[in-house]
């Protein structure tokens, strides 16, 4: 019997329930070595979330000497840096240099030891994870973190619901406002799948999809909050060249879609060729920060990745 | 291949969604004629379904009183994850707010009581949740296992509440009697209209409890709008959100604990809700009432029934109060039955009877992935 050709790693997939052990690893609607093709026309401009716009190039977000201490462990040194609003920004690093604690820190799982994470100039402070998300951060996680047993479309809608306030009394006299936001979050997810080439899976549970679309509907997702900073943890992982590629594209279309993106990525040359600027971490420290041309000729960057002793490379 | 006809055989449409494509004037019609059947229920005295040993009516009665505690319960467990094993606790708090205000410390009539019973109810649930909904899984099981001990110990050691003895003369609910509805007799093997049995609509008398079970269909149908309703919105999303992965739903915007607490509260006021229907037709409570094994046999109904769809868990609760009516007979062996019938159900159908649609729609792409590979391999 022929194996059906799987493009991705097994491993990688969100652990289904015991009871599909002999789950196929292509999942069912995804006929073998489909990739799925995005719509870039599709208009998915953030929506208006009540927080204030900032012009094109002025500081969105800012991490300012931030320390984050476990115990003895340092795991992010006085980390400073900032993205500025329509770029896309990578942050870049040996693994665990601190680039997820980082990002866990700008979404507010994690409380800074000292420093503070300013946004639209004002510090995060104690908020909770859902409020942060209300003022325009989204993210992705490095490990597909979807509601598995949700369909896509759901899915989605968790992430529009997310400005919307329909409670069990609205929605249980079905008065107009369930009946706006309904609609209108329909609309939205509806769109956001389409862009991303996934609105003929609406219907599909997210654990069925293929692994590229679990990835492609995580950021779908993550869109969906109309976030004025998009943070993408590692998704390109477990992709293939091509669909390397092809994320590329995604992330630039979504930036000129008037987003802003903050990217997590190990795979150079994706980094490399997708962001305007790139800040590097090494043991929770900050050893660069600049453009692609600059880190790449960066010594103590070289030095880093290679692995070479810290003398040679000052 | 038997792989292939297994798997053919499930992509076909299922009852559910034959039912679901019928034009909605026949729907209507279905809908209407199986109200009237389960009205008329107690009434027919169908063979082999009528309970032998004891008043069918009453038995009626208990069992919608689960299928109204395993809607709730479902909520909290089923659609917010909450693993709950004290709700018992909460239908004491309605039974018990209804003895206090109408028998013990009050004279409130019976329906007054009802709303009383449920807020109060809703409290406790918001009360009990506030602190400890902040734990998670196996944490949350046993604190409201001890919720539910602590509830009835208190029955048992507070003398305002009647302490061990309980509370009777509870008044029973307001009814208008209007005209006599007949039974069926089937003594003599054909179907006959009994005159000589009757039942007075709508009459809350001490020995027919017909007009009680009438009154719970009622309410379990205002329950099962509402929890249609209300699932079918931001907060039924919210709460499978957070069932699914808490941490991810927060960072998507749903405040959790919020939704977790909205869910202990609505499912606390459901209980405390049959609490109070079970306190109007017994007349008389006791802390025995409200046994720990009442909690487990809740919520066996959601989970033999399938936590997460409503109709599996109406289900779930008609088989764990019905089956030990019915074979009384059999009652040293009740016991022993109910736990192999769990074993064999675990084994064969882990999702419970009526598995929640989202199980079912893996299912069928699982079988429709092994036709597609199936055909490849015969090509």
């Amino acid at each position: 019997m022929p194996e059906p050709t799987n493009p991705e790693p097994v491993g990688a997939e969100p652990t289904p329930p015991s009871t599909a052990a002999e789950r196929p690893a292509t999942p069912a609607t995804a006929p073998v070595d489909e990739v799925t093709e995005i719509n870039p026309d599709v208009d998915i401009a953030p929506e208006d979330i009540g927080v204030p716009v900032v012009a094109e190039g002025e500081r969105l977000l800012e991490v300012d000497t931030v320390t984050l201490r476990f115990g003895g462990v340092v795991a992010l040194n006085e980390v400073s840096f900032h993205i500025n609003k329509g770029e896309i920004l990578g942050l870049i690093g040996p693994n665990g240099a601190g680039k997820t604690t980082c990002f866990n820190v700008m979404t507010g799982v994690y409380q800074p030891t000292s420093g503070e994470v300013r946004y639209l100039g004002k510090p995060l402070g104690k908020r909770h994870k859902y409020q942060i998300t209300k003022l325009g951060i989204a993210r992705t996680f490095q490990n597909i973190r979807l509601f598995a047993n949700m369909t896509a479309l759901e899915n989605v809608l968790v992430g529009v619901d997310a400005h919307h306030s329909t409670g069990v009394v609205t929605a249980m006299f079905r008065l107009p406002k369930h009946r706006r936001e309904e609609e209108q979050g329909r609309a939205r997810a509806m769109e956001l799948l389409e862009f991303m080439g996934l609105a003929g899976k609406a219907d599909e549970l997210a654990r069925n999809l293929p692994y590229g679309d679990q990835r492609r509907l995580e950021i779908a997702r993550a869109l969906a909050t109309s976030p004025q900073l998009l943070c993408l943890d590692e998704p390109a992982a477990g992709f293939n060249p091509a669909e390397k590629a092809k994320l590329m594209e995604l992330i630039r279309t979504i930036r000129d879609q008037g987003y802003t993106v903050l990217l997590i990525e190990h795979d150079m040359k994706l980094v490399m060729g997708v962001t305007d600027r790139i800040v590097v971490l090494e043991f929770g420290r900050k050893i660069a920060e600049g453009t692609p041309a600059e880190i790449r000729d960066n010594p103590a960057v070289i030095a880093a990745y290679l692995g070479v002793d810290e003398e040679d490379a000052s | 291949m038997t792989t292939t006809q297994n798997a053919t055989k499930k992509v076909r449409p299922n009852l559910n969604e034959r039912i679901a494509d019928l034009p909605l004037p026949i729907k209507v019609v279905l809908w209407i004629i199986f109200a009237l059947f389960l009205f008329a229920l107690p009434l027919l005295n169908i063979p082999f379904i009528t309970t032998p040993d004891s008043d069918f009516g009453g038995v009626l009665f208990t069992v919608s009183t689960y299928v109204l505690v395993a809607l709730g319960l479902n909520i909290v467990v089923g659609y917010a994850g909450l693993l709950d094993l004290g709700y018992v606790g909460f239908y004491a708090v309605g039974a018990y707010t209804v003895g206090v205000l109408s028998s013990q410390h009050g004279s409130l009539p019976w329906l007054w009581c009802v709303p009383i019973a449920i807020l109060v109810a809703m409290a406790s649930g918001v009360i009990l949740g506030a602190p400890t909904l902040r734990v998670r899984g196996d944490y949350l099981a046993i604190v409201t296992l001890g919720f539910g001990e602590i509830v009835r110990l208190t029955l048992i050691n507070s003398e305002w509440l009647g302490g061990a003895q309980g509370i009777s003369e509870i008044p029973r609910p307001p009814g208008i009697e209007l005209f006599e509805v007949p039974s069926i007799d089937w003594s003599t093997g054909v179907p006959v209209v009994d005159l000589g049995t009757t039942t007075t609509f709508l009459k809350f008398g001490i020995s027919d409890f017909i007009p009680y079970y009438w009154l719970a269909l009622v309410v379990i149908a205002l329950v099962l709008v509402f929890d249609i309703l209300v699932k079918n919105s931001r907060v039924g999303r919210a709460w499978e959100a957070t069932r699914e992965d808490e941490d991810a739903a927060e960072l998507m915007g749903v405040p959790t604990f919020r939704f977790k607490l909205l869910a202990f509260a609505l499912g606390a006021a459901i209980g405390g809700l049959s609490g109070a229907m079970f306190a109007g037709k017994s007349g008389f409570i006791n802390p025995q009432s409200f046994e720990l094994l009442l909690s487990i046999l809740f919520l066996a109904a959601v989970v033999v029934g399938g936590q997460g769809n409503r109709w599996g868990v109406i289900l779930g609760a008609i088989v764990v109060s019905y089956f030990p009516e019915r074979f009384r007979e059999f009652a040293d062996f009740r016991v022993l039955v109910f736990g192999l019938a769990l074993m064999l159900l675990a084994i064969f159908r882990p999702q419970g009877l009526l598995p929640p649609r989202r199980t079912l729609r893996a299912k069928r792409a699982d079988a429709r992935q092994h036709v597609l590979e199936e055909g490849e391999a015969g090509a």
